[in-house]
């Protein structure tokens, strides 16, 4: 059934959030999520060619680098782009097979592939390019939330999260309710002025995005350094951690 | 994005048979058509035919072209499933239409019933075929009031011309061809301010509302997430080239609108009916050029992410 179901009382809306002031463009997500994923719910995630000139696959999570502001007010930003499992998810409604759907009990959105006829309607109606189309199986394949994980009784209670965030080295991607506004990640949300990506679209993400913290300001430089201060600053210091706790004490 | 071809025929064949069987079942049973039992015959066939070669050819792009008919499953949500149940549900009241016809003439109560039947049918197979595109909020060129009564439009456009082709074979091209000179000219007039609209529309997202850092300052993109293509570059990131855009446009315009009403109307002036045949072959070609324009020329926003505009 494609129609969006209404969500039972209590239910759950599971997602992630993520901070783009802590995501360093490690690729560590997409990677561990292909890894879990192409013998997951959704498996596998076909590469073609993949040692050839041109490799070509399914990935959930793409990890794109963005300039934003000029200057010294400018930043690098790096920033994960996977499904948002939206409440008012169109891809799920364009579907004319009933493949896409909605869960009612946790708001996840998959898509069966026995069912799937590849039409490819869903990636038209995604605006976030949260499908990639398998040209191996014929099918459409997206982001499962981890699904296999998260409700996976053989896994210890701390591994039942999406991979993507169980790999994380700078914890900058977080997984949980964001239906119940006393959850740990609706908490962060709400502290850190968490958004959603393109409002505008009416897909009504359930995905939140953490933006960069502001800079430090900037130090102000003294006009003309004491002689001290320049003797001090000839002499390179030798050791590294020394010369970098020197460099951030200075700030 | 990608102008896929078995799509573009869908859309141009199965709208043109759509459109002719709109006519037929409305004009025949008036008495406005040829009563022959060959051009009722040949025209419900030709319509027919062109709607199931656009069904199947739009089978052609599907993964799994052996599960088409699950695609019937969902009308209650997804217009691409309520385009395959009206397509489908057509067929029944246009084959007893046939018929009928075969049986007592075209003028008959129960012909006349049939005749309207598989018309709605036709007329809602196109108004279900625009609203896939229209109903799309991610391609600002689809997700526009105009797009629904252009596929209208222009199915009746290419219907009546060749009505008006057929008919002329009769000696009766007269009504068809009128017919035709309107929904050509309409159709002409809509697709140049669709045209004028599209070129002048702000786009409703940007790469800054697509990575909500807008209040940082401008978005470039800076490293792509992959060194190679993928699906949705492949699929949404097709680009033309301004200039090809500007030249395919005259193109279509001369060949789907400019040609056909001139041949049509001197057709109607000089009492002859083989301009109107090549009005058909020119409309069908020009049309062909347009349905491409219309997805080469749509600009997905996925693409902001990949290309910041």
């Amino acid at each position: 059934m494609t129609s969006i179901p209404k969500p039972a009382p209590g239910a759950k809306k599971l997602g992630l959030v993520i901070d783009l002031d802590t995501c360093v463009g490690c690729q560590a997500c997409a990677v561990s999520c292909k890894e879990w994923n192409t013998s997951g719910h959704m498996a596998p995630l076909t590469d073609l060619d993949p040692y050839g000139a041109r490799p070509d696959g399914v990935w959930f999570n793409r990890i794109h680098s963005y300039e934003a502001g000029d200057g010294a007010a400018g930043r690098t930003v790096h920033f994960p782009r996977s499904c948002l499992h939206c409440e008012d998810a169109p891809c799920v409604t364009v579907c004319p097979t009933g493949a896409s759907y909605k869960r009612a009990e946790d708001g996840i959105v998959l898509v069966d592939a026995d069912l799937c006829i590849g039409c490819k309607l869903c990636s038209w109606a995604c605006p976030y390019g949260a499908r990639e189309y398998d040209e191996d199986a014929g099918v459409m394949k997206k982001c499962t939330l981890c699904i296999d994980r998260i409700y996976n009784e053989t896994l210890g209670e701390e591994e039942r999260v999406p991979a993507c965030v169980s790999v994380c080295p700078t914890r900058a991607r977080h997984f949980g309710d964001l239906g119940d506004p006393d959850s740990e990640v609706s908490q962060l949300v709400a502290e850190r002025g968490g958004f959603e990506l393109m409002p505008e679209q009416g897909c009504k993400p359930v995905n939140r995005y953490l933006p960069p913290r502001p800079r430090a300001a900037p130090p102000v430089p003294s006009p003309s350094p004491s002689p001290s201060q320049t003797a001090e600053a000839a002499t390179p210091i030798a050791n590294r951690l020394l010369a970098w706790a020197d460099r951030v004490l200075s700030r | 994005m990608r102008p896929a071809f078995s799509v573009i025929f869908f859309t141009t064949a199965s709208g043109a048979g759509c459109g002719l069987l709109i006519w037929l079942g409305l004009l025949a049973p008036a008495g406005l058509l040829p009563a022959s039992l060959w051009f009722g015959g040949l025209t419900l066939a030709l319509a027919l035919a062109l709607l199931t070669a656009g069904l199947l050819a739009s089978t052609f792009h599907l993964g799994h072209p052996e599960r088409a008919w699950r695609a019937l499953g969902q009308w209650r949500s997804s217009w691409l499933s309520r385009e395959g149940v009206a397509a489908l549900a057509t067929y029944p009241p246009a084959l007893a239409f046939g018929s009928l016809w075969v049986l007592g003439g075209p003028r008959g109560p129960w012909t006349a019933l049939c005749g309207a039947l598989a018309a709605a049918g036709a007329l809602g197979t196109v108004f279900c075929t625009g609203q896939i595109y229209a109903s799309l909020r991610t391609i600002r060129q689809w997700h526009d009031s105009r797009v629904v009564p252009l596929y209208l439009l222009l199915a009746l456009w290419s219907g009546a011309v060749l009505a008006a082709a057929l008919a002329g074979l009769w000696g009766a091209a007269r009504l068809p061809a009128l017919l035709a000179l309107v929904c050509g000219l309409g159709g002409l007039a809509l697709k140049l301010s669709y045209w004028h609209a599209i070129d002048r529309a702000a786009p409703a997202s940007t790469l800054e509302s697509a990575t909500g850092l807008g209040s940082w300052g401008k978005v470039r993109p800076l490293d792509p997430p992959h060194t190679e293509e993928n699906y949705l570059l492949r699929e949404m990131g097709y680009r033309i080239a301004r200039k090809h855009a500007a030249k395919l446009r005259r193109l279509a315009l001369a060949l789907a609108f400019a040609l056909p009403l001139a041949l049509l109307a001197a057709g109607l002036a000089a009492r002859l009916a083989f301009p109107a045949l090549l009005a058909a072959l020119a409309a069908a070609a020009g049309l062909l050029i347009e349905r491409w324009l219309f997805f080469a020329e749509a600009k997905h926003v996925v693409t902001l992410y990949y290309r910041g505009n």
